[in-house]
Order: structure tokens, then C-alpha cells, then sequence
């Protein structure tokens, strides 16, 4: 799946042949306090969690609506995990890391 | 500014929904740029109003809308919609647009969220499909799943600046509040900010579910106040509006036949164009038959007639007519005549409105049958029943429909009618038909209880069903009783009987006055010749008389001329009594007789 990528806030996949890589897309909003911190929050997850071992894009919902609209967006802020399957959404501003990590399939 | 109308200060602008009853109650429409709370339970028609409003303000004024569904499927509502002419399908390509706004179950909720990305996305699309509208509808779940009260006001608050933002024309939001219910979550504030909240309910009354909206609260206007009913039609919704206070409806003088002669002749004339008329009696006393001559003679004259039938099918009904001579299948088959036929069992009296409003605008009658009418309260409340019934005349009286209804009578007294369906207030002809039980016989009675406007009979009449239809015959009554059918018959050969004799006595009578009148100038004759014979009697004795009296005065003369005797005394008695003096007079004759006679018996 290509998308553009329009704000990269965490850094790519040190390894591109990496297969089990996760592929997420984080919708925000870009003033928005929750956004703010479902970006932070994200971003400690990664870093503790993948190792760098993920691909994320995030997009400002403001900035392309009907792109979000298309994807099925409902509220911000809002993760899409693509890959691996199954696909899964996790809304909020990812305060419950316990929650998060279940559903992007990593085990505690 | 003053309104006119109504003497008060202008109403808030308002946008019309479409939705027949609903502009009238709510004097307009739904506020506009404002928020509508529609709320009520589940099954309670609130999202169906919702996008019923969108429809009819994309079909009526091309305006277009946006529905944001979080509780159920857009393909759900969508599905849901397809029996209704919305022509939904056409409306979804470029006016109506749905955004699935479901969170299914597997969404991991992670801390909180807002709607800020869901606004955005809203006026994206608002602004590419130029709508003006927008419903949200299910918003109680949004709010549950914000899961804190301040959230929830919070994210409330953003719609409703982003609606004023936005200038969006008209915002509904449909939600199931109990407001009276446990639980903290009654949302006050929601109520409290919006501008207009409409109450749905829905309830099961004797095994029949009875829709109702109330407007309780629309900030700035009036409205009509009170619970009412709202049905389901192929147009979508109906809600049974407010009755206007005020009748105004055109009473015309002109007369129609009620069906054959004898029966217009009662009605002084026949039933006034645009009247109704009410049929009574338990079941068999030809009300169907009744009903089926006036459609008949309705046909004939050209008018398009509608003939409405419950719980009988058409095909038995035309059958059962044609036996007593009334012919409907050639007016059928011409498409004068239309027929439909109902059930009646689990159907609300409601549905049979909506019903029977939408067979009149696809047939567009001037003449109306419905038998019996009576079958509408058969389920559901007799209270919706008679405000249906009511309705019904009233909306036909509107569309000038002459209307002939018939009604089922628990007993054979009519006044029950007056507590069922109550028709018999509101009818303008009021024809009771009744059995009456005498000598082994059932015969049928016909009385017209009331016919306003019109001198009509007061007698009952005997309705008799031949092959060349209905008619009416005489009755007697002997002794306080009413005779009919063998009776009547027997009555009137007792009739023919009597008039005989009577004219045989009359005939006696006659020729034996005539015979005295002949005997009496037969002796009248006897007597007159009588009377003539005397006369000529007498007549002959007078004259031998004179001859007596002459020869007399001769015999004097002569001696006076023997003794010389004074002649001149003796001459002038004898021309007094001279004979020619006397005759031809009979009432003179006797005293000159008399005069004569004494000188002559004097010597």
C-alpha cells in the first residue's frame, strides 16, 4: 500500500527488508491537545516498544479531511494499524500504552 | 415586526421538513440555524424523521444534507428507507451524503478523543456537496463513548459552534435520552442548548404499536402542544397534524343520487355533493348492498369512484352485487371504479388513514365507499379509531368526496353507534337499517335517523332486494305494530278487499237512493195530473154556473116587464156581473161570485 506521507514524526525503519515491520497511520489534528499527546505517546511506544522496527505515517486530518474521510476516519486521534493483520484502530490520545501495544500485537 | 396572523411577535425563521402534519403543528418547520433534539426509545421513528427531513428538503428545494450516522449502518437506514418513494438511490449521488460514523466493536479505545478531525472532515464535504443540512444522528452514543461528563459537554459545544461556523441551515440531532430514567447520563445540557426538542414514542396499545411526537420545547415560537399519532405511508412518516379549530368547508346545494329513486325521494332529493352519510345495522341488513347501488349509480353518472372494503375481498363483493342486480364489474373494468380491500387484524387505525388518503391521491374519487368503516377499531385502541374516523370525514369533506360509510352495530338499536366509532355526530345522513321479527319473517327496515339540511321522510320503509336491486316499499302498521314482508302483503290484499266492499256498498246505496228519487217524481206526476183533473173540474162547474145565473136575470126581466118595474137599478146590477167581466180570473172570481150570489139568495 502507497500513501504520501505528509508529516513524518517518528523515524522510518532502520532495516527496510525488516517483513514483520509494523505499518501504522496516525490521524491527528494539528493544534489539538489530544493530537499533541497522541503523538507523544506514540512516538515513547515506538522507541520502547519496536526498536525502530515500524513504519509510520501521520496525517493531519485538517490538511487533507476527505482523504480521512475516505479512510474511514470517525474521530481524532485515531491509529490504523495496516500491517500485520489483522487491521486494527485504536482512538485517543494513546494515554493506555497497555492497550495500545494489544492491539498493535505486541505482547507485554 | 407583528405577524399578522397571529398578533404576536414574529417566529424565529423557520425551514419546512416536508413532513406532512409536522410543519403544521410546529407552525413551520424546524428552526432554522438552529439544533433539533429529536429523542425517544428505540423503533421510535426519530431517525426516520431525520431523514425524512433531509429527503424532502433535497426533493422539494434541492437543498442537500449530510447524515452522520454513529449508531446504525448508512447501508442499514438506507435499506430501511427503500420502501418509501424517497427515491433514495438517485438522492445519495450528488444530494444526500452518509458518513459512517460507527466505532465497531474492535476499536481499542486508548484515552480520550474529539471531534475536531470529524468536523473538518464534515465541512470538507459540506463544502463539496454544498449542504445545508445535516443530522447526527445517534449522538448519545458519541457521548457514552467519550466517557466523561466534561467531554461530553466539550465536544457538544464544538458541534455547536462549528454548526454556527459553518452557517449550516438546519442541524438535527436524534438521540435516546431518558430523561426521567436513572442513571446520571440525562443530559441536561443537551436539552438545555437546544433550540427545538421533539419527543418520539412509541408504545403497544391492545397488541398495536401506536407512534407519537410531542414538541415539548421550541425556544422562541409556538407550537402545538400535545402527543400526535404518527403513521408510516409510502411518502414516509405522516404525522396526524392539528385539526384546524375553524371548519371551512364549502357546503354545496348540489344533490346526487343516493343510489335509486325511491331512496332519493326520502332524502327529499337525494345526498348534497361532498356530504357524508353513515350506514348502520348488524351485520346482513344490506349496508354492503346499500353502499354498492350508490357506487354503482356513481359510476354511471362517469365519476370516478373508490369502493373500500375490509376484511371482504373485492372479487366476493362485486359477486355478491351482481346477484341483487348492481353491476360494478364493467365500471371496474372502465377504471371508473376502484376497489381495494384491507385487513383489518393487527393493522392501527393510523395505517388505515394513511392508507386511505394515498388511494384517494391515486384515484382522485368524488364518490367514496367504505364498508364498514367500523373495521378500522377492530385493532388497537378504540380512541385512535375514532380519531381516524373523524379525520377521515373531515379530510373527505375537504376534497369535496361524497362519502358513503357504513358501520357494524353491536345491537339493533342505532343509538349504540354513538358509543363506537361516534361517526354519527359528525354525518351528515345518518340511514339506520334494522330487522324486524314478525310472523316467522325477517324483513329489513330502513329509517333515516338524521339528514341534515334536507326535508326528508320520517317513515320506515321496507327495503326489499330483487334481482333489479334495492327497493323500498311501504309499510303498515296495525295496532302500534310495523307489518312487513307476508304481513305487509297480507295487509295489502286485506286493503284491495276492503276498498272492494266499500265501492259494492257505495254502488248499493246509490242505486237504491237513485230508485227513491224516481218514485218520488213518479208520484209528483200522479199528483200534478190530479191537480189538473181538479182544474178542469172546477173549471166546468163555474161555467154551468154563469149559465144558471143568466138564465135567472132573463126570468126577472121578463116579470119586471109584465109588472113595469124600475129598470135601471136592475140594469146596472146586471152589468156588474156580467160573465165576461169574470172570466180568465180565478182569484177574482170568488168575491164577484159571493157579491152575485146574494142578490140571489136574498129574494
Amino acid at each position: 500500500m502507497v500513501r504520501k506521507v505528509h508529516k513524518r514524526r517518528a523515524g522510518g525503519a532502520s532495516d527496510p527488508e525488516a517483513a514483520a515491520a509494523v505499518v501504522m497511520v496516525l490521524y491527528i489534528t494539528d493544534s489539538g491537545p489530544n493530537s499533541i499527546r497522541a503523538v507523544a505517546n506514540l512516538e515513547a511506544i515506538c522507541r520502547e516498544h519496536l526498536q525502530g522496527n515500524f513504519r509510520l505515517e501521520v496525517i493531519d486530518v485538517l490538511e487533507c479531511p476527505l482523504r480521512a474521510l475516505a479512510d474511514g476516519v470517525v474521530v481524532t486521534p485515531s491509529l490504523a494499524k495496516l500491517s500485520p493483520l489483522p487491521v486494527a484502530t485504536v482512538v485517543g490520545n494513546l494515554s493506555d500504552t497497555g492497550s495500545v501495544l494489544r492491539a498493535l500485537g505486541i505482547a507485554e | 415586526m407583528i405577524d399578522p396572523k397571529r398578533g404576536t411577535t414574529q417566529d424565529l425563521p423557520k425551514i419546512a421538513t416536508g413532513i406532512q402534519g409536522f410543519d403544521e403543528l410546529s407552525y413551520g418547520g424546524l428552526p432554522r440555524k438552529r439544533i433539533t433534539l429529536l429523542n425517544g426509545g428505540p423503533g421510535s421513528g426519530k431517525t426516520m424523521f431525520a431523514l425524512q427531513s433531509l429527503v424532502g428538503a433535497a426533493r422539494m428545494r434541492g437543498e442537500h444534507g449530510i447524515f452522520v450516522a454513529f449508531e446504525e449502518r448508512p447501508r442499514q437506514i438506507i435499506a430501511n428507507a427503500a420502501g418509501f418513494r424517497w427515491d433514495l438511490p438517485a438522492l445519495l449521488k450528488r444530494k444526500l451524503f452518509f458518513m459512517d460514523a460507527n466505532l465497531s466493536p474492535d476499536v481499542v479505545q486508548s484515552g480520550e478523543f474529539d471531534l475536531r478531525g470529524m468536523l473538518a472532515m464534515l465541512k470538507a464535504k459540506k463544502e463539496e456537496i454544498g449542504a445545508q443540512w445535516i443530522v447526527f444522528d445517534g449522538i448519545d452514543v458519541l457521548l457514552t463513548l467519550l466517557q466523561n461528563p466534561k467531554s461530553e459537554m466539550r465536544e457538544i459545544y464544538r458541534i455547536r459552534d462549528w454548526l454556527a461556523d459553518n452557517e449550516v441551515d438546519a442541524a438535527i440531532f436524534t438521540a435516546k435520552i431518558d430523561a426521567h430514567g436513572p442513571g446520571p447520563a440525562n443530559y441536561g445540557f443537551l436539552q438545555f442548548m437546544v433550540d427545538c426538542v421533539i419527543e418520539f414514542d412509541s408504545r403497544l396499545d391492545c397488541g398495536v404499536a401506536l407512534h407519537r411526537v410531542q414538541v415539548t420545547k421550541y425556544r422562541g415560537s409556538a407550537f402545538a402542544r400535545g402527543e400526535y399519532p404518527v403513521s408510516f405511508g409510502p411518502a414516509g412518516m405522516e404525522i396526524a397534524g392539528p385539526e384546524p379549530t375553524e371548519i371551512r368547508q364549502v357546503a354545496s346545494s348540489e344533490r346526487v343520487s343516493a343510489g335509486f329513486e325511491r331512496f332519493d325521494t326520502m332524502l327529499g332529493g337525494g345526498l348534497f355533493r361532498g356530504s357524508s352519510t353513515l350506514i348502520t345495522g348488524v351485520p346482513g341488513t344490506s349496508k354492503t348492498t346499500l353502499s354498492g347501488k350508490f357506487a354503482e349509480a356513481a359510476c354511471l353518472r362517469g365519476e370516478r369512484t373508490l369502493f373500500v372494503s375490509f376484511d371482504e375481498g373485492a372479487d366476493r363483493i362485486v359477486r355478491n352485487l351482481t346477484s341483487v342486480g348492481i353491476q360494478l364489474k364493467p365500471h371496474l373494468k372502465s377504471g371508473v371504479l376502484r376497489m381495494y380491500s384491507g385487513r383489518t387484524e393487527s393493522v392501527a387505525a393510523e395505517d388505515h388513514l394513511v392508507r386511505l388518503k394515498a388511494l384517494i391521491a391515486e384515484h382522485r374519487p368524488r364518490c367514496m365507499v367504505i364498508d364498514p368503516l367500523s373495521a378500522i377499531a377492530k385493532a388497537g385502541g378504540l380512541a385512535a379509531a375514532r380519531s381516524v374516523a373523524n379525520r377521515f370525514i373531515y379530510t373527505a369533506k375537504d376534497l369535496k368526496i361524497t362519502v358513503v360509510v357504513t358501520a357494524i352495530n353491536e345491537s339493533d338499536q342505532p343509538e349504540s353507534e354513538a358509543s363506537d366509532l361516534q361517526i354519527s355526530t359528525i354525518a351528515d345522513t345518518w340511514i339506520h337499517l334494522s330487522y324486524l321479527i314478525r310472523g316467522g319473517e325477517r324483513n329489513r327496515a330502513l329509517t333515516i335517523i338524521k339528514s341534515r339540511g334536507t326535508q326528508h321522510s320520517n317513515q320506515v320503509r321496507e327495503l326489499i332486494l330483487s334481482d333489479a336491486g334495492p327497493v323500498l316499499a311501504d309499510v303498515y302498521t296495525a295496532g302500534g305494530e310495523v307489518l312487513m314482508g307476508t304481513l305487509r302483503w297480507e295487509k295489502e290484499d286485506e286493503e284491495r278487499a276492503k276498498t272492494i266492499q266499500r265501492r259494492s256498498e257505495f254502488d248499493q246505496k246509490r242505486a237504491s237512493l237513485e230508485f227513491a228519487e224516481a218514485e218520488t217524481r213518479a208520484r209528483i206526476k200522479s199528483l200534478e195530473q190530479d191537480l189538473a183533473r181538479k182544474r178542469i173540474e172546477l173549471e166546468t162547474y163555474f161555467s154551468d154556473d154563469q149559465a144558471r145565473t143568466l138564465s135567472s136575470s132573463d126570468r126577472e126581466q121578463s116579470l119586471r116587464r109584465i109588472r113595469s118595474a124600475d129598470l135601471t137599478a136592475r140594469a146596472a146590477t146586471a152589468t156588474v156581473t156580467s160573465p165576461d167581466k169574470h172570466s180568465g180570473s180565478n182569484g177574482s172570481g170568488n168575491p164577484g161570485r159571493k157579491s152575485k150570489s146574494e142578490p140571489r139568495n136574498g129574494p
